[in-house]
């Protein structure tokens, strides 16, 4: 799960990780608000969306006046903001934080994620502060410090200094460098992320260690002991789609092709969008009824499939192993009967009771196209959305 | 003789009387010599009762004294799962299989940590299980539909799993064992670990492997294939229409920082002389081609 950036810098703050002072606000009036209880000179209006690259996208500015802090909320707030990370469609601003502006001699890159690898929490860190992490790992790696944190010792006072040392943190800042990075890691332990990014961390003229920005992911199996994260997520940010789709326990995401695909199991699922791209055209979206897909949840995949005007086609690829396959042609006769179903119907089922399953498809009088195989399922439904 | 489990082995059932648990049992139970493999189960509040005739401890450790079970398959919910697995490993146990889907990432980096030194070998969590057809099934897997044979199997997902013998079947060929690692990015036994095992087993000829999207297990087993393995190795990779970013399901199912995309799994593969297949409907049919 995501959360926005004033909320990941609200929980940083709780762990001793210092940020600049900032205010959420949803209107402009409340940005107005906002800069003048912040006081100052200086201040910055930074879009609020769950996506990178909002500075480049014309998300954050800085203001000198109370005007300037008024004209960009009014401009952004509102706006469709297009990032590297939004698509072409952009998202709509909804939220802005204004913060203090900060005095910045120095920035730098910090960042936590499981690794598979180790199988512990690195801490990764890099002088190169303020560029995509991705482009520094691929053009200087040399510049990218790695630590491994062993999960009950914790991160170490030498393993931060050393790290510190690394990315160029001056001698005087090495105190403040310290602390912020036991508070991200405790942060990141305690709360159950799985990403933590703070790009870029600066060191102010007078020596803070500031976060300037924050990105938080939380492991979405570890919700379940923190109500107060899960209070965060703002479902203006997800697909309406896979928040549906997340109300009976489908996985669901949604891709740019026209032809819907429902498989049982994430792999098997995986592996049908690949093949029906192998033949020449694109997936729809990605849909795993899981193995206990009941006649109610695949009718429940097939409306959400259907909500999108692009599907042409849909692809049913069904293993039966606990899950019979003639219980999923029932769901499948009963969805595509309540849907009254009005595009081509490709069903490939193997393994337990398949020759019922089939046997059901063909007297539901239903016009289902059947198939043998996966590679033969994928060319039937990729001719039949062509006219073919 | 196959890998990790045989007709010989001796389970026990951690989350015996959980609805999953219960379910699944029983059909492993009723699988070739399962009514001999099935030996215990546990659950501290239950202990002293019995399920369906298997008796119930309170611990991993008492199950093993008292019926000595060597080998655990845990059902339990994802709050408890890996303090399931911990008792396992306190009991010394040779082999948990984690079934159990969900469970915390920092749960188990604390378990895996735990682990380090021991003798118990773990698969899963967020797997379907190990079959050793016609002998044992450990796991929710549908047992009917494989058969003896000399073919190994190791996957990250289940229903692919099944794919993949399914494929193995209408040729006519039957599986030594078939293991699924699970798709979480935390978990035991990685692809070279299985590998390692195949590499060992007299009774396996050649093996399929099938990943998926996400970090770069495929390409350290891949590695080690090139220099170690004595038996031909055949894999597919699922994710190739995944875009970066997104999670396809599994929790380890995800390109990111760059890293973790099928064509680059099948390109070190390719590199390290496993044949691949961009046709997932052919895997079968290329592992026929190497024997």
């Amino acid at each position: 799960m995501n959360v926005h950036e004033y909320q990941g810098k609200e929980i940083l703050r709780k762990f001793g990780v210092e940020t600049p002072r900032g205010i959420a606000c949803f209107s402009v009036a409340d940005a107005d608000r906002a800069a003048r209880e912040l006081g100052g000179k200086v201040w910055v209006v930074k879009a609020q969306i769950h996506a990178g690259g909002r500075g480049k996208g014309g998300g954050v500015k800085v203001a000198k006046s109370l005007q300037e802090v008024h004209d960009h909320a009014s401009a952004i707030l509102g706006m469709t903001l297009v990032t590297h990370q939004t698509g072409p469609e952009g998202r709509l601003v909804k939220r802005l934080l204004v913060e203090e502006g900060a005095d910045i001699a120095k920035e730098l890159y910090v960042g936590m994620v499981v690794d598979r690898a180790t199988q512990r929490v690195t801490l990764m860190a890099s002088s190169e502060g303020g560029m995509e992490i991705e482009e520094v790992a691929a053009h200087s790696p040399e510049k990218i410090h790695k630590v491994a944190i062993d999960p009950v010792a914790g991160l170490t006072d030498a393993q931060a200094d050393d790290i510190a040392r690394k990315i160029g943190v001056p001698e005087a800042s090495a105190a403040p460098a310290r602390n912020f990075m036991h508070g991200l890691y405790r942060a990141f332990f305690e709360c159950d992320a799985s990403l933590a990014e703070i790009n870029p961390l600066i060191i102010t003229r007078s020596g803070g260690v500031l976060a300037l920005d924050a990105k938080l992911n939380f492991d979405s199996n570890a919700l379940f002991r923190h109500p107060e994260i899960v209070a965060l997520r703002d479902l203006d940010e997800e697909d309406p789609a896979e928040v549906e789709a997340s109300k009976y326990d489908l996985s669901y995401i949604s891709l740019n092709g026209n032809i819907g695909c429902l498989v049982n199991g994430a792999g098997l699922a995986m592996a049908t969008m690949d093949v029906i791209k192998l033949f020449g055209a694109e997936p729809a979206n990605f849909l795993d009824v899981g193995g206990g897909a009941t006649a109610q949840k695949v009718t429940e995949a097939f409306k959400l499939m259907l909500q999108n005007p692009a599907v042409k086609g849909i692809l049913v690829n069904i293993f039966g192993g606990i899950m019979r396959c003639d219980t999923i042609a029932e769901g499948v006769i009963a969805a595509a009967r309540e849907v009254r179903l009005g595009v081509p119907l490709v069903v490939r089922m193997k393994g337990t009771n398949e020759e019922l399953g089939r046997q059901k498809l063909r007297e539901s009088g239903l016009p289902i196209i059947s198939a043998d195989n996966m590679a033969d399922a994928a060319q039937k439904i990729v001719a039949a959305v062509a006219g073919r | 003789m196959s890998i990790l489990i045989d007709r010989k082995t001796l389970v026990m059932t951690q989350g015996i009387t959980g609805k999953t648990g219960a379910f699944h049992t029983r059909l492993c139970r009723d699988y070739a010599y399962g009514k001999e493999c099935f030996v215990a189960g546990v659950n501290p509040n239950k202990a002293g009762e019995s399920f369906d005739g298997i008796p119930i401890f309170a611990s991993a450790r008492e199950a093993k004294e008292q019926t000595g079970a060597t080998v655990s398959v845990i059902y339990v919910p994802p709050p408890h799962a890996a303090g399931a697995i911990d008792a396992a490993v306190d009991a010394e146990l040779d082999l948990v299989i984690c079934i159990t889907e969900g469970v915390p990432v920092r749960d188990m980096i604390a378990t895996r940590n735990r682990m380090r030194g021991k003798k118990t070998l773990l698969v899963g969590p967020n797997c379907p299980g190990v079959i050793t057809p016609e002998e044992i099934k450990i796991g929710i897997m549908p047992g009917h539909i494989h058969k003896k044979g000399r073919i190994g199997v190791v996957s990250r997902s289940g229903t692919l799993t099944y794919e993949a013998v399914g494929q193995l079947m209408d040729l006519g060929l039957g599986q030594s064992t078939c293991v699924g690692i699970g798709g979480d990015p935390v978990n035991g036994l990685k692809h070279i670990d299985v590998m390692r095992l195949f590499n060992d087993d007299p009774e396996t000829d050649a093996v399929i492997m099938v990943g998926e999207i996400g970090g770069d297990d495929e390409e350290t087993c891949a590695r080690w294939i090139k220099h170690h393995m004595q038996k031909p190795v055949v894999g597919f990779i699922a994710g190739v229409t995944a875009p970066a970013g997104k999670r396809m399901g599994h929790a380890g199912a995800i390109i990111s920082g760059g890293k973790g995309a099928a064509a680059d799994k099948l390109a070190v593969m390719e590199e390290c002389g496993i044949k691949v297949t961009r046709n997932p409907a052919e895997m079968g049919k290329l592992l026929k081609s190497v024997l």
